[in-house]
């Protein structure tokens, strides 16, 4: 199972190596990783996703919890998360293809924020899975760099109640 | 008025009534070493490696409760505390050690001497700390004492660089500590507590399983007075030797790989097992489906993470041993344990602990139980780690408080000589014995300056087979006696190495010397060496082959 796991940390040095050491002496394989400040600037949030055993999953959390810089951990469910990610992709095109490709931005909400004589590139923020598909379909462009965010969420506060 | 880093470290340290520090000098941590020269109040004590420094620290926590404390220099020096702090780790040490560093503005440039020991450390302490700024110190100490004593303890470290030290600021001590996100649990859920009265009513044939954590809480008192009240046969783990009288009607010593047969037949077939600070660990419970497979479990521990991390737990109670043993005992009704108690006094009958005794070879069985017969409860006993360990455990009826310092969840060897030290220096009224092998002693040996220098007379049992005597036996069992890397004819002279140092050798030979040999050692005010040459291919009985289950035990 996939799992989304947040945790509230203080903002010190080391604190996120700290987490992930945790995670990787499980052998857990972290997909994405994200870090940044929240509402209170000396308090930190990691988005951390990964799949794997239930069980072996909660202890982790639990010794995550036990770390005296963690303020509080949680497992959100997708279902009841707001999930985002960011990715900045540069696609090969030239003056041929660039309307094809545009017209790929335009349908998933992607905005190009720069062009050359034989690239584009675009940004787009979304669900991980909207981020793939858009993926696909530019990947036979060829891709020729892309960097992405990793997943940030928060629980989604209508579904609780 | 504005003082140094080393002196508001050493205000910090009497604010926390640290009288003892185990330590070695080195160039960053110079000026704390400048302001211990001429202090009235603290002692520092020079040990010859600086993995002694933390066994030692270590040693001096487990025998008087308080924090132990040590101090080294940057680099080397940090790097080999790393062993001993990791060692009070997995056995929930309170330990504070603090490590020079080299300049802030140096860190990360491969300066001399520099060791990212706050990287280093970080699985191996409970936290750490590395302070960059002077206005941190005292806080950071502060801190550094809390998190280590309260909770479920452990070592803490704190990384000085030599700036900090050397630059000046006022000197407050905070009085109170809050760290958000550090809150342990003491008090027991009442809920969870109430159920467990109603399983160990309903049970049938229960059995306490007590760890470390009784020792730790202090609950020793309280544990005593549960089993008193529900007549419930209890195990220890090595850990929590000593948490009820080894010698009391309802003991049945120690469970596990080296466990009596009666403790792990108990154990295997219990209805209900209740855990109390102690954490499931391999060495106890053998094959994991084959552990108590028919009971219930009642676990109560300070730590969340400890619930079910090895085994499902039907019933967690989070908090203090000693606090939820006071709430149990208020309102425990005992169910009928008769014919269990029965059951298990069959048992112990059939099955009793034993060895074959010699009048011609020292049995090393027979050393330990000697020395128990003549020391009893006014010794601190330590160990090493092998066969010499177990026969400890087994022999040696512990039933005083915190008598016992093993390392038991690292298993470190060369622990028990200094941690003997630091149990000395914590209690000089004691008689302090190091229960060792030849192997493991050799790895600490230079401590005798360290013992002889400021007048702490332990004494040092080796049971000396000229082997790695525990890995020798796995060979014989497991590996066709092919005994590679394990023999150690190769020792120095035990008793002239003793006298090189200033320290007094002795050796028995024959099983009539041992008697008087170990009252000759007692009476002796010195460091005392005492080679006991035993028999040499001696095995731990009962032994259960790793990977099986307890129940599956190999005897004689």
């Amino acid at each position: 199972m996939r799992h989304i796991i947040s945790v509230l940390v203080r903002n010190h040095p080391g604190v996120l190596s700290h987490v992930v050491g945790l995670f990787t002496r499980r052998s857990y394989n972290i997909e994405s990783l994200a870090a940044g400040v929240t509402e209170h600037p000396e308090i930190t949030r990691i988005t951390i996703v990964v799949t794997g055993d239930e069980h072996v999953l909660d202890q982790v959390m639990k010794q995550v919890n036990k770390l005296v810089d963690v303020l509080k951990v949680g497992d959100l469910k997708y279902r009841q998360a707001i999930t985002r990610e960011l990715a900045i992709i540069t696609v090969k095109a030239g003056p041929k293809s660039r309307h094809e490709v545009i017209e790929i931005a335009n349908v998933f909400g992607a905005k190009v924020v720069d062009m050359s004589e034989d690239t584009i590139t675009l940004e787009l923020s979304g669900t991980e899975r909207a981020l793939q598909n858009m993926v696909r379909l530019l990947n036979p462009f060829s891709i020729e760099e892309m960097a992405r965010t990793g997943t940030i969420a928060l629980s989604m506060k209508s579904s609780e109640q | 008025m504005k003082i140094s880093g080393s002196k508001i470290f050493l205000q910090s340290l009497k604010e926390e009534k640290v009288k003892h520090i185990f330590g070695f000098p080195g160039a960053t941590i110079l000026g704390i070493y400048d302001c211990l020269f001429d202090d009235p109040d603290i002692q520092h004590i020079l040990v010859r490696h600086e993995q002694g420094a933390a066994h030692a620290a270590d040693g001096y926590a487990r025998a008087c409760g308080k924090p132990g404390v040590c101090l080294v220099t940057s680099g080397p020096g940090a790097t080999n505390i790393v062993t001993g702090v990791a060692t009070a780790y997995m056995d929930s040490i309170p330990m504070v050690a603090f490590t020079g560093q080299v300049p802030t503005s140096m860190i990360g440039n491969d300066a001399f001497q520099e060791a990212d020991i706050v990287g280093i450390t970080r699985s191996v302490t409970k936290h750490n700390y590395l302070v960059s700024n002077v206005k941190d110190l005292a806080a950071t100490i502060k801190e550094a004492f809390y998190i280590a004593t309260t909770g479920r303890p452990g070592p803490v470290l704190v990384d000085l660089p030599k700036d900090v030290l050397l630059d000046e600021t006022e000197f407050h001590y905070p009085e109170q500590v809050s760290i958000r996100g550090y809150k342990p649990n003491y008090i027991g859920h009442p809920k969870q507590i109430e159920s467990a009265l109603k399983l160990i009513t309903k049970a049938r044939q229960p059995v306490i399983y007590a760890g470390g954590g009784v020792i730790r809480s202090g609950a020793m008192e309280e544990l005593l007075s549960f089993v008193n009240k529900a007549k419930i046969p209890i195990t220890n783990t090595l850990m929590g030797l000593g948490g009820v009288p080894g010698d009391h009607p309802l003991s049945l010593g120690m469970l596990g790989m080296h466990g009596t047969k009666y403790a792990n037949f108990a154990v295997t077939q219990c209805d209900l097992l209740i855990a109390i600070g102690a954490r499931f660990d391999d060495r106890v419970t053998g094959k994991l489906e084959k552990f108590a497979p028919n009971a219930k479990y009642i676990h109560i521990d300070i730590d969340p993470a400890a619930i079910s991390k090895n085994v499902r737990v039907h019933l967690p109670i989070v908090g203090d041993a000693r606090l939820i043993l006071q709430k149990i005992n208020k309102s425990i009704v005992p169910g009928d344990y008769s014919a269990w108690i029965e059951q298990i006094n069959k048992w112990k009958k059939e099955f009793p602990l034993s060895y074959k005794k010699s009048d011609k070879v020292i049995k090393p069985q027979y050393v330990v139980e000697q020395i128990y017969d003549l020391v009893k409860d006014k010794a601190i006993i330590a160990t090493e780690v092998g066969q010499h360990q177990m026969w400890v455990a087994h022999y040696y009826h512990f039933n005083a408080k915190r008598i016992l310092l093993t390392s038991g969840g690292l298993g470190t060897m060369g622990y028990g000589f200094p941690a003997a030290i630091g149990a000395q220096a914590a209690c000089p009224d004691k008689i302090v014995f190091d229960i060792a092998g030849d192997g493991s002693f050799q790895m600490v040996s230079q401590e005798l300056a360290t013992a002889v220098q400021y007048g702490l007379p332990v004494k040092i049992a080796i049971l000396n087979n000229q082997y790695l005597g525990m890995v020798r036996q796995w060979q014989e069992l497991f590996m066709n006696r092919r005994y590679s890397g394990t023999p150690m004819e190769y020792a120095p002279d035990f008793v002239k190495l003793a006298e090189a140092y200033g320290a007094v050798g002795l050796r028995a030979e024959k099983p009539q010397e041992v008697r008087e040999v170990i009252s000759k050692a007692v009476s002796i005010k010195k460091p005392v060496v005492i080679d006991f040459r035993v028999e040499r291919e001696e095995n731990v009985f009962p032994m259960v082959p790793a990977g099986a289950g307890i129940e599956e035990m190999m005897l004689p």
